[in-house]
């Protein structure tokens, strides 16, 4: 039987290769912390990452996931503290109900490290990409949340990313 | 030093790190000693009529499967919709229980399989034949119907005066048609289940705001004894009215765990959701307005037609905000319903006041046009000093100062007055304002509460938190009350074994949980104090000034811990039990919440594209008991205004009763480019009528008028009126060049 690697961890696949990454962590792996919203793409609750980029985890087979590493929510952080970007969705209140959250955390980590690669969005002038609420808006704008706390996500993001930088991780 | 976790204070959300490390344990995520089956729902694919035949055979030897539940061997049910004097959540939801389809999407069928992929090949395998019956499916102003009551038991028609003639006689008059879509709440937890029944009691992980009425509905749909039902629901992915009560998938969940004797999982698809659980249904909304020449309102009419849905009794308060914001001498408000073979309408964000507000705050707009006064100063003059349809005194009413404090704020001033006069390059700008109010309502509520011996507090009701921020509110007011840190407080919510409380809805759950518990902390604080005063060592102590700070109980110069007088009483713990309930403030007085919203947006000249580019409100919901998360809600409530003016409309495919773009590809919410920056300003004025805390209802406060703010920027910038929501470019653009 197939195995992927998730969050550092073996997980067995099944034998229905109709299995999707997303039914695989929740039905399988028992990782809940990744949520499904829509299972369409559509949502963003189910973004992981998927050899550091984020993906939608109902758009992509277990079994396509052979070789590769998929980091959750559950693996962000270290040694059980929480990961600056978590701990800055908590300060600023980056949520309501929490659905939504667990792929805005993932899917904000993958961005911050597709600015900081200097990769271009909608909203990028001439120039070099430079993290800014608009540059975060347009690239949160996949993950859906109905409680709508759009305004504090971009918030924590700023400020986690300021805090990050401080860090020296944000080319990590 | 003031108590971190003070009420009021923006103490971080207590159960912020479970939430945004994954985890919190939402309905479909506990996990049970076996994996429990997976139960995959089949839709009708007619709007009303009967199963004339079902195959499912080819299903039942699918790989995987486990059972195939139809009406033909479901469990028995109290039929649908009895006892019939039982309110909507409490009565049978029967699903399965006859060849009967009420409406499109509604379950002929549930496959129970090993695993999710095994369940849903499987149900595509069910091969169902119909006898359709004539299906009633849309409403406009042809609906005619009275109900018994529109919700929150508010009465189907009002009126004051002699509306015809104040209006016949007013100087100036307005006699327009708003319409509104049907609409999702959309909560991005789809509504799931599971249940496990060991043949005597049945437990059913559920997402569900009453848990109360959960239990209920379960026993008289399945004919057990609620006794022998436990419900839990400690988190919630959002509910917004559509999980009030227990939906589809909830009772399929517990018929296969009874017919199987093993746990099932049923969790709604997302293009289930659009079907299986309530909407809003659309309104026509014809507003007659009449004023004098000076901008005084004379005549205040408002008609609503909308849905509801057969056999369930929800008809939304259309005329809320045209009852209750301005004053005119006359005044009349009618609701008229036309039964549809629609899936279940119910209450959305709001009910009554998000769409209302959407359609009567943009009618006032369009008076002040008319009367050519600034939209701002015409609310101003019109300000009731009574409600104006009951006729009862505000317990305090404080609308005018957030519109003057809002426009200050907001730079209200620098507007041209004229329509179409501001130009940005291509785009035209515009600001628009709303007046905002909502009821305020308490609902019975109880709690118990321990302090252990370590000095610990413990307190336990039915309540559940969707977002809301109950968990923390909750230890905020017992660490406040009993000068305890957060730390030492925990909140167990979300399950039928704990006391009764009000449930999550209609903004009243922080007041009401959180005065019950009030009442326990305060009641606990007496009995602290009688312990200490059969204390030979306390005998000479200032006990006047008793008071509870860093978890002692603080008598002049001495400090006695709350852990040393729970061991002086003799016991391990103390527990004392709490409640709240509706009392003569809430006969004597009408009771709201209020706001001031303002927007700014630019709409793109050749292509008619909206833009918000900043939003502003001013709220006075009395005491605020957390700034952090009442702001959160407000914010929420005004990114639905945003998307309820521009985006959000069910397109029904009228020849099935079916909505056609039922995902979120099609179905569209605000995203987070489409929200600009938000400033929220708090009016802090504690009502000493609304609840012992002061406090007022918030979750569903902006809501009502942030849609109509931005709709009426809309006609600021470009000169155009466009009364059918939303306000999409197309409505625009014919009328741009
Ligand atoms: S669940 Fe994958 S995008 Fe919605
Ligand atoms: S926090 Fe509820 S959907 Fe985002």
């Amino acid at each position: 039987m197939a195995v992927i690697s998730v969050n550092g961890q073996e997980v067995t696949l099944n034998d229905d290769p109709r299995t999707t990454l997303l039914d695989t962590l929740r039905e399988g792996a028992g990782l809940t912390g990744t949520k499904k919203g829509c299972d369409h793409g559509q949502c963003g609750a189910c973004t992981v990452l998927l050899d550091g980029r984020r993906v939608n985890a109902c758009l992509v087979l277990a079994i396509q996931c052979e070789g590769c590493e998929v980091t959750t929510i559950e693996g962000l952080g270290e040694g059980g503290d929480l990961h600056p970007l978590q701990q800055a969705f908590v300060r600023h209140d980056g949520f309501q109900c929490g659905y939504c959250t667990p792929g805005q955390v993932c899917s904000a980590y993958a961005m911050l490290e597709e600015v900081a690669n200097g990769e271009a969005s909608d909203v990028t002038g001439k120039g070099a990409v430079r993290l800014s609420a608009e540059e975060i808006r347009e690239r949160m704008s996949g993950n859906l949340c109905r409680c709508g706390a759009y305004a504090n996500i971009v918030d924590a993001i700023l400020d986690a990313a300021g805090e990050l930088d401080r860090k020296g991780e944000a080319s990590r | 030093m003031k108590n971190p976790a003070a009420i009021g204070q923006p103490l971080d959300r207590v159960d912020g790190p479970l939430k945004v490390s994954g985890a919190a344990t939402y309905a479909a995520e506990h996990q049970l000693d076996h994996a429990p089956l997976v139960g995959w729902i089949v839709e009708a694919t007619i709007p009303a009529g009967r199963i004339k035949a079902l195959d499912t055979g080819a299903a039942e030897k699918s790989a995987g499967v486990v059972a195939v539940l139809t009406h033909n061997n479901s469990p028995s049910q109290v039929p649908f919709g009895e006892p019939d004097d039982e309110g909507r959540f409490t009565q049978s939801r029967a699903m399965l229980g006859s060849d009967r389809v009420r409406y499109h999407g509604f379950p002929v069928a549930l496959v129970i399989a090993d695993t999710l992929a095994n369940a849903r090949h499987a149900a595509g395998l069910v091969e169902v034949s119909y006898d359709p019956a004539e299906a009633v499916t849309t409403t406009g102003s042809d609906a005619d119907e009275v109900p018994d009551e529109l919700d929150g038991g508010l009465d189907p028609d009002v009126t004051r005066g002699d509306f015809e003639q104040a209006y016949s006689e007013s100087e100036v008059q307005l006699d327009v048609t708003y319409t509104t879509p049907n609409q999702a709440s959309a909560a991005m937890e789809p509504h799931a289940t599971i249940a496990e029944y060991d043949g005597n009691e049945l437990w059913v992980y559920t997402s569900v705001q009453l848990i109360g009425p959960a239990v209920e509905v379960l026993a008289n749909t399945l004919k057990l004894d609620p006794d022998k039902v436990r419900v839990l629901s400690p988190y919630i992915g959002g509910g917004f009215g559509s999980k009030l009560g227990l939906h589809n998938e909830a009772i399929l969940a517990c018929l296969g765990a009874m017919h199987l004797e093993r746990p099932v999982k049923v969790v709604q698809h997302r293009r289930h959701v659009f079907h299986n659980a309530p909407h809003r249904g659309n309104s026509v909304q014809r507003i007659r307005l009449g004023a004098s020449g000076d901008g005084k309102l004379k005549a205040i009419g408002h008609e609503s037609y909308m849905p509801r849905a057969r056999g369930y009794a929800f008809a939304e308060p259309t005329g809320a905000s045209a009852r209750t914001t301005y004053h005119a001498d006359a005044l009349l408000s009618r609701h008229r319903v036309k039964t549809v073979d629609m899936s279940l309408i119910d209450s959305c964000r709001a009910p009554g006041h998000s769409i209302g507000s959407l359609a009567f705050e943009s009618a006032i707009d369009e008076m002040a046009y008319r009367c050519d006064m600034d939209p701002v100063a015409f609310r101003l003059v019109n300000m009731p000093d009574r409600e104006p349809a009951s006729g009862q005194p505000f317990s305090s009413h404080d609308l005018a100062e957030c519109l003057r404090e809002g426009a200050a704020k907001f730079g209200w001033d620098q507007r041209d007055p004229t329509p179409r006069s501001q130009e940005r390059g291509r785009q035209l700008v515009g600001y628009g304002v709303a007046s905002t109010i909502r009821m305020n309502i308490l609902v019975k509520s109880t709690t118990r509460i321990r302090l252990s011996d370590d000095g610990s507090l413990i307190a336990w009701a039915n309540m559940t938190d969707i977002g809301t921020g109950t968990y923390t509110i909750l230890t905020q007011i017992a660490a406040d009350i009993l000068g305890l840190p957060a730390g030492k407080v925990s909140i167990e919510l979300g399950d039928s074994a704990y006391p009764a409380s009000c449930g999550s809805g209609g903004s009243f759950g922080a007041g009401s949980s959180g005065s019950a518990l009030r009442d326990a902390c305060m009641k606990l604080r007496e009995k602290l104090v009688d312990i200490a005063r059969k204390q030979e060592s306390l005998k000479d102590a200032d006990f006047d000034g008793a008071s509870f700070e860093g978890g002692n109980l603080v008598l002049g110069d001495k400090k006695v811990p709350l852990a040393e007088l729970v061991r002086q009483s003799g016991h391990d713990y103390l527990e004392v039990d709490g409640k709240v309930e509706p009392g003569e403030d809430h006969e004597k007085y009408s009771q709201h919440s209020y706001g001031a919203q303002f927007a700014e947006v630019t709409v793109d000249r050749d292509t008619g594209e909206v833009r918000v580019r900043r939003m502003l409100g001013v709220f006075s919901a009395g005491r605020i008991l957390n700034r952090k998360t009442a702001r959160s809600q407000l914010l929420g409530g005004m990114v639905w205004g945003i998307s309820y003016a521009l985006l959000e409309e069910l397109m029904l495919d009228e020849r099935c009763g079916a909505f056609v773009n039922r995902d979120f590809a099609e179905y569209h919410l605000a995203v987070n480019r489409d929200i600009p920056e938000v400033e929220i300003h708090f009016r802090e004025q504690p009502d000493t009528h609304s609840n012992p805390l002061g406090s007022k209802g918030i979750g569903e406060l902006s809501i009502s008028g942030a849609g109509a703010a931005v709709a009426n920027a809309i006609y600021h910038a470009t000169g155009v009126r466009v009364r059918d929501f939303p306000i999409t470019l197309d409505k625009l653009l014919e009328h741009l060049s």
